[in-house]
């Protein structure tokens, strides 16, 4: 049996993991990140639009700081999220926005004097004073007060990406990819590393170390049609829920995109129509106006995608072959515009739809259609980002449920979280490794392993069985009928009994290519059985919850419910269920800074109120009138009405042109 | 009438003892409507050989997984459509990587050990103070260093190099055009003289031939040559000790 140790194991090698191992390697400890693929190749190169952080650089950010941050993320959340988190998070992106540019990030820069932006589809002039020239620009996104979002073109994620890989190259992250964790090594309610699979040779390794942290972003793939890359199949997620001691917390808040293109699932950026690109229907007809006449193409993302599903309904979709879709119009932001901006957009809309989104009118604009994109649920954390319950086990980015999103994230805010969280989570973990120490006999460490390579053994040896292709196909079709952007008890109900029949059948596939070493099919096999594990937490959560929020719309309960639905879904797997233990972890108004309230988009009224709100927006408002009255600034009030945790370095006040 | 692809590919695996052969394989399907390779190897892989192993993971071109060899030449297999394509496709697994299996190449690990040796990271003495106002930075200069960041070290440039094929340890264009990315940012405190030492040798800056075949197979289409010669010049100026 072959062990490794190292202090601090980090899985996942995208944005989050690689930040969180730059952590733990700052301080000192020997690090290791397991990788499916080249971690440069992780599905954070992917993020084109940009990284909110309340800079309030440019013109039309002028006036953003954390408050406003915190608010849009808090209603994009629809109250659903951590608010505590929230804090942590809005006040550390400013920081986490500069040290990247300082390692190199080529953000892109406000230049001094006038420039012509599409506002509202009219071209709007904008003049940017001289002490700004040569600051980091932002562009605006949906659900956000200010431009907020910082860019490099549409290839943020990719910049941002290989900044801190190269970084961790620096610091000597022991980086190692084609690695699968497949299991966790835990003894007592505390993790001690995992179990893992060398997806070359076959070998089935231990890794031991102090902390455990899982970034391995988000599921899109049990769905049918997803704007995720292929490698994102949950199986970080599955490995925790599979220990039956970490639970996962609000699985069915599953976020659809409006514009991907249509019908390859590759992503628009919401760049496009923060840029002032806007959608249009069968008759050229800009639609978004007449159900959301404030924030227009720009309300938060659950919010268009359901209003492009309900105009499709009314038959203002067009027709194709591959079903029905929308039209995305970026032609009006000019050719000039979209080479310099939107280029990979340009590139993909050449690529995979033959045709060049610069072309004025009709020829130019692409065909989308809301398509699965993000994973606001996870493996549940502390603020800390560990694991409630399994002790020495973390988690960041979006393979966690921290929880910022609640259930609805705002564009922008993924690809910040994963470097933010990095720093947080990945210092409380770093903390954590250095404070412990490996109290674990050699024994148990070999019981996980024998176990793991009887298993792998055990699926070559049948010669017939179920073809894992079959049952994975069906899952994704399951999960995108009836899992989808609506939702009903009947559709779920069904969604449900069959995924649970399926999970069973995954437990009997027979595998043709009978390797041990690289072999795809049975990599499927192993990782069907895990996919229809979180598949069921998905549709089990999203099957109780009677009421709509945030990216969960139940067609039965229309209304947010704020009087019985204010909690958390939390789900675990015990070992021989075929169905997940589901329970909740109920959200303190009394101890928001935002009590629930309408969102400012969407459709006003739609909601059970709960009594408390308005006795703690009371409440609220004298202790803000009574400190103003004093003479207290922002900070003092802020930390009155919610104090929240966060590291010494990471509080500190952002300093804004303004304040000099 | 949709056309019957062809694909002829190569089929090797390393790890097998017992079958030590590389051989073609052919496997036929229908073209559909905007099928891609990516399209056309998961669908040949559900139906006809589970084992068949390929990289992709965004396929959406911005990664860099999927490149291989498509009817000879470097390319992204994600967004190569195969109606822009001969009935009859051959794949083969990118030259000069080391061969996991099939089509799938070790790029990582080459690109890791690349980084680490032109030191592709900031070089600055200064302690950056993360909340106050980041240093500004000219917008055309902010734009120049993004056109070479833009690399997705997809291994292109590097199958499609001469100079590779012949010279084991050449670092190759995407290495050069590390070294050419980092000069121009202003953030790097590093001079000509300290790039000197990293490529100024025959394994660096001054063994590429030429040949043109980085760019020409670059799928970012970076101007991967023009900086190479800029780049050379500069160091041709440094005095070797």
């Amino acid at each position: 049996m072959k062990i490794k140790y190292c202090d601090a194991l980090v899985i996942g090698g995208g944005l989050a993991g690689l930040r969180s191992a730059v952590a733990a390697a700052q301080k000192g400890l020997s690090t290791t990140v397991l990788s499916l693929v080249p971690v440069k190749r992780s599905h954070s190169a992917a993020a084109q639009g940009g990284m909110q952080a309340s800079l309030g650089n440019a013109k039309m950010s002028e006036g953003d700081n954390e408050d406003v941050h915190f608010s849009d993320t808090v209603k994009g959340s629809d109250w659903g999220c951590d608010q505590e988190v929230a804090r942590m998070f809005v006040t550390t992106a400013p920081k986490a926005i500069r040290e990247l540019a300082a390692w190199g990030v080529p953000w892109s820069r406000i230049k001094k004097g006038n420039h012509e932006a599409v506002i509202n589809t009219k071209k709007t002039n904008i003049f940017e004073e001289d002490d700004k020239h040569g600051l980091i620009n932002s562009r605006d996104f949906g659900g956000t007060k200010k431009w907020r979002t910082c860019y490099t073109s549409d290839a943020t994620g990719h910049t941002m990406l290989f900044a801190v890989a190269n970084e961790s190259l620096k610091l000597n992250v022991n980086i190692e990819d084609r690695k699968e964790a497949i299991g966790l090594i835990h003894h007592n309610n505390k993790c001690y590393g995992a179990i893992v699979r060398d997806l070359i040779t076959g070998d089935i390794v231990a890794y031991v170390s102090k902390g455990t942290l899982i970034a391995t972003g988000g599921y899109g793939r049990i769905y049918e049609i997803t704007t995720n890359a292929v490698i994102c199949e949950g199986i970080g997620t599955a490995i925790a829920l599979e220990t039956g001691i970490a639970k996962l917390g609000n699985m069915e808040a599953v976020q659809f995109h409006p514009t991907p293109l249509f019908p390859s699932g590759i992503l628009l950026t919401e760049g496009c129509r923060g840029d002032g690109g806007v959608l249009r229907d069968v008759d050229g007809h800009r639609f978004m106006p007449d159900y959301e006449p404030e924030k227009k193409d720009l309300a938060s993302r659950d919010v268009v995608s359901r209003r492009m599903m309900e105009h499709m309904r009314k038959g203002k979709g067009i027709d194709s072959v591959y079903g029905t879709h929308l039209w995305l119009d970026i032609s009006i932001l000019g050719r000039e515009h979209i080479e310099k901006n939107l280029r990979d957009v340009q590139e993909i809309c050449e690529s995979f739809a033959g045709i060049d989104p610069a072309d004025e009118g009709q020829k130019g604009w692409a065909p989308v259609h809301p398509m699965q994109h993000y994973s606001m649920g996870g493996i549940r954390t502390k603020p800390t980002g560990e694991s409630q319950t399994l002790q020495g086990l973390f988690s960041c980015g979006e393979a966690a449920c921290w929880d910022m999103h609640g259930f609805n994230r705002l564009g922008g805010n993924s690809v910040s979280e994963t470097v933010v969280a990095g720093m947080i989570v990945g210092n409380y973990f770093a903390d954590y490794c250095i404070n412990t120490q490996i109290d674990i006999q050699t024994d148990v460490i070999e019981k996980f392993v024998h176990e793991k390579e009887a298993y792998m053994k055990n699926l070559v040896s049948k010669n017939s069985g179920d073809d894992v292709f079959k049952i994975k196909n069906r899952m994704k079709k399951i999960m995108q009928d009836y899992v989808g952007i609506f939702r009903d008890g009947e559709g779920l109900e069904k969604a449900v009994k069959e995924l649970e029949e399926l999970y069973i059948k995954s437990k009997n596939v027979a595998v043709r290519n009978k390797q041990l070493t690289a072999n795809p099919e049975l990599e499927e096999a192993y990782r069907v059985p895990m996919m229809l594990k979180v598949a069921l937490c998905v549709a089990k959560g999203a099957l109780d919850r009677t009421e709509s929020r945030g990216a969960h719309t139940r067609e039965d309960y229309p209304k947010r419910d704020d009087a019985n639905w204010l909690k958390r879904t939390l789900t675990s797997w015990k070992e021989g269920d075929t169905m997940p233990t589901v329970e909740y972890e109920p959200l303190d108004i009394m101890k928001m800074e935002i009590p629930p309230g309408f969102r400012g988009y969407g459709a006003k009224g739609n909601l059970i109120e709960n009594p408390i709100s308005a006795i703690r927006q009371n409440e609220v408002d004298e202790m803000v009138e009574k400190m103003e009255l004093e003479g207290k600034d922002r900070y003092e009030i802020q930390d009155k009405l919610m104090p929240f945790p966060l590291q010494d370095e990471y509080k500190r006040k952002n300093i804004r042109l303004g304040d000099l | 009438m949709s056309r019957e692809l062809t694909f002829k590919i190569l089929r090797y695996d390393p790890q097998d003892k017992e079958n030590v052969r590389a051989y073609f394989e052919e496997f036929k399907i229908q073209e559909a409507p905007s099928m891609t390779i990516y399209i056309a190897l998961t669908q040949i892989r559900e139906s006809q050989d589970a084992g068949l192993s390929f990289d992709f993971v965004c396929r959406a071109g911005i990664c860099g997984s999927c490149a291989m060899m498509i009817n000879g030449r470097p390319k992204l297999a994600c967004r190569t459509l195969t109606r822009d394509l001969p009935k009859e496709i051959i794949l083969l697994p990118l030259p000069t990587f080391n061969l996991i299996k099939d089509l799938s190449v070790n790029t990582g690990v080459w690109m890791d050990e690349m980084s680490k040796r032109v030191e592709s990271w900031v070089h600055s003495s200064h302690e950056v103070d993360i909340a106050n106002i980041e240093m500004p930075i000219e917008p055309e200069v902010a734009d120049a260093v993004f056109e070479l960041d833009r690399c997705i070290e997809c291994g292109c440039c590097v199958a499609g190099c001469g100079t590779k094929l012949i010279k084991e340890d050449f670092v190759g264009a995407v290495g050069l055009n590390r070294i050419a990315r980092f000069e121009c940012d202003p953030h790097d405190e590093r001079t000509i003289e300290d790039y000197y030492e990293l490529v100024g040798d025959d394994n660096g800056i001054f063994g590429c031939m030429t040949l043109l075949g980085c760019e020409d197979t670059c799928p970012k289409h970076l101007p991967l040559q023009t900086k190479i010669a800029y780049m050379r010049r500069k160091l041709a100026t440094v005095k070797g000790s």
